[in-house]
């Protein structure tokens, strides 16, 4: 049975077409993440890595295509039960998307309060406590989103992301901006949580190191659709100019040197 | 296979045995963030019996467990507690780093409480406002200095006029500032000759009204209406201009081009401020006027003609050059104001909202103030 939950499609993407005027994005794009497995997007600037994710989540509408989130089409869904769907996920935006008004326990707090119902002072408690699984210190939670640096603000977006303990986590670019060390802090939070909280992560980055500590599979966008979708040998084997020029280059090369001797 | 369906759909709950070796605490069903408000409540009443301190964990109806669940867990018996008994305890896949986490991250110390306020804090809000207020006056006059200087050091060199700065500043803040001057101050005009009408009626002196429109748009109302107007549209514009630019790292780039900030953005905006505001007050003298003819033909029987003849014969030009003199003072604060507190924009949008309110409030303040310290000042000289 454990076997057969594991091989659940979580996302299921299919013919999906995005263009703005002109400019198509997205042609016959299929795509599917099993629950409980990290999948990484990675692509050139313009590949549309961003969008996909937003059409995933339901922030931008396929001209066509479906996208089907644990087995149901979110832009066909009613309204009410669109909402229940979109509390199973959890959102990390590239610039961490934090209310600019609010502090960072009431950041985390708002979903508890406005979905799960909570009192404020319940809200607080498991706020408080997914900041600390997010990795900040505990003088972070009264602070403003202004006062906190690159990698504080990521940790503290992905506190607000888990605060509905969500089935799917989305991550845009969620090392992008940070120092070498905090991106590497960042992976191994991720990876904690993922084992601990069973997440299933969908994950937009350019960062090789990521790629090479968290991806379980890693999706290459390229010609409007997903070139190919594999494990990280498999796609590093591919025959593709782009695909040996991204990891076969340089820094290709020194993050798998990286990540080899890690695992020794 | 039905039994485990049905318990997994049962809402958490937690009950207190008594065995022979001792309490145990049976815990059963989804420990989840939608069962979380009762679980907390019967979490709390448990601990204030005093009888989970050696009770036996008991997981085995365990169905569902998340991070709310979890930490409800540490409360309940402890993180250190919970930790060893974790050894010896049947969990479910998952659920043991879930727990395992969640008491890590509970162990680390908890926040410091926030800040509730207190009465004397009040006090202490007005000694700091009175502190701020006190700080920005002096800013306000060191920029004031600087912008000074830095015309005095521009003005003999033609080729650091930025010229084309300025005629853009010059159409967005005066021409495109017209039609709304134009049509506000006319209807003033209008309003305050029925006021006059309406009052000096009684006296059946209406052919007074004639005079209360004139003297009070040539001295007072058209050039502080303008500035009104100016401070609400272009003041606020000025501040966002320059605000998003110094979020965007825009006026840093200037500087390091090692240009002046002063030259390239402030100079311009304020001289196109300089000679926009006179014209507009003048414009506003003239609507205004306007505004008071049409009453005055139209309800009082004062024919055009004899209306101008009056403003020519009995108003000296002298109060038309008192209200107009006011006007580049004005245009000078404003834009002083404005741009000031665009520099003063730091890290966020919200900054910029923040900055452009104050620029809007803050200049319309001075303007009044200023205006108010004017109208004294004339009378005292009497002119």
């Amino acid at each position: 049975m454990s076997e057969a939950r594991a091989r659940e499609n979580v996302i299921e993407a299919h013919g999906i077409r995005n263009q703005f005027g002109a400019q198509v994005v997205h042609d016959g794009l299929d795509l599917t993440v099993q629950r409980g497995e990290v999948l990484a997007i990675v692509g050139g600037s313009g590949t549309g890595k961003s969008v996909l994710l937003r059409t995933i989540i339901g922030l931008n509408r396929p001209a066509a295509g479906t996208v089907r989130l644990f087995g149901q089409n979110l832009h066909a869904l009613p309204a009410g039960e669109r909402v229940r769907l979109e509390k199973r996920i959890g959102v990390l935006f590239q610039q961490g998307a934090l209310f600019s008004s609010l502090t960072v326990a009431e950041n985390v707090a708002l979903p508890l309060i406005e979905h799960a119902r909570l009192p404020p002072a319940e809200a607080a408690q498991l706020a408080a406590l997914k900041i600390a699984l997010a990795g900040l210190p505990p003088d972070a939670d009264n602070k403003l989103p202004a006062e906190l640096s690159g990698g504080m603000i990521k940790r503290a977006a992905l506190a607000r992301a888990l605060a509905l303990d969500p089935d799917i986590l989305f991550l845009d670019e969620p090392t992008a901006g940070l120092d070498p060390i905090g991106a590497a802090a960042f992976d191994r939070l991720i990876l904690t949580l993922r084992e601990a909280l069973g997440l299933t992560v969908f994950l937009v980055t350019h960062d090789l190191d990521t790629l090479y500590t968290i991806a379980d599979r890693i999706a290459v966008l390229a010609n409007k659709r997903v070139l190919v979708n594999d494990k990280l040998e498999a796609v590093a084997a591919t025959d593709d100019a782009w695909i040996r020029e991204y990891f076969h280059g340089p820094r290709g090369r020194a993050a798998m040197t990286a990540a080899h001797t890690h695992t020794q | 296979m039905p039994a485990a369906m049905n318990a997994s759909a049962t809402a958490g709950n937690l009950e207190l045995h008594h065995a022979e070796s001792g309490y145990r605490l049976c815990v059963s069903g989804q420990w989840t963030l939608p069962h979380y408000h009762g679980l907390a409540a019967r979490v709390a009443d448990l601990r204030t019996q005093n009888k989970t301190a050696d009770a036996h964990l008991d997981l085995s109806a365990l169905t569902a467990l998340d991070t709310a669940g979890a930490r409800l867990l540490c409360e309940l018996v402890g993180i250190e507690r919970l930790k060893r008994q974790l050894v010896d305890v049947r969990l479910a896949p998952g659920q043991r780093e879930l727990l395992e986490a969640v008491a890590a991250a509970l162990a680390s110390p908890g926040a410091p409480p926030a800040k509730r306020y207190r009465f004397g804090d009040v006090l202490a809000h007005i000694g700091r406002a009175s502190i701020a207020f006190r700080n920005h006056a002096i800013a306000l006059l060191g920029f004031i200095g600087f912008i000074i200087d830095g015309l005095a050091r521009t003005i003999w060199r033609p080729r650091r006029w930025r010229v084309t700065a300025t005629v853009a500043s010059l159409e967005h803040s005066g021409f495109d500032a017209v039609p709304i001057v134009a049509l506000l101050t006319f209807l003033v005009g209008a309003v305050v000759a029925f006021l006059g009408a309406t009052v000096l009626a009684d006296f059946g002196a209406t052919i007074y009204t004639v005079s209360l429109v004139s003297y009070s748009f040539l001295r007072e109302f058209g050039v502080l209406l303008a500035a009104i107007l100016v401070a609400g549209r272009t003041a606020s514009a000025f501040a966002a201009q320059i605000g998003s630019m110094r979020i965007n790292e825009e006026v840093d780039a200037i500087r390091v081009l090692g240009l002046n900030p002063m030259e390239l953005l402030v100079l311009p905006r304020v001289l196109a401020m300089m000679l926009a505001l006179p014209i507009l007050a003048f414009i506003a003298m003239a609507c205004g006027i306007a505004g008071g003819i049409t009453v005055c033909a139209l309800k009082l029987d004062i024919p055009p003609g004899m209306f101008l003849s009056m403003l020519a014969n009995d108003i000296g030009p002298r109060h038309f050059f008192i209200g107009i003199s006011k006007a580049p003072i004005f245009a000078f604060l404003i834009a002083a104001i404005g741009c000031l507190e665009g520099f003063r924009v730091s890290g966020s949008a919200q900054s910029v909202g923040e900055h452009t309110t104050s620029a809007v409030v803050q200049s319309i303040f001075t303007v009044i103030v200023v205006d108010a310290i004017a109208a004294m000042f004339c009378m005292e000289m009497g002119w």
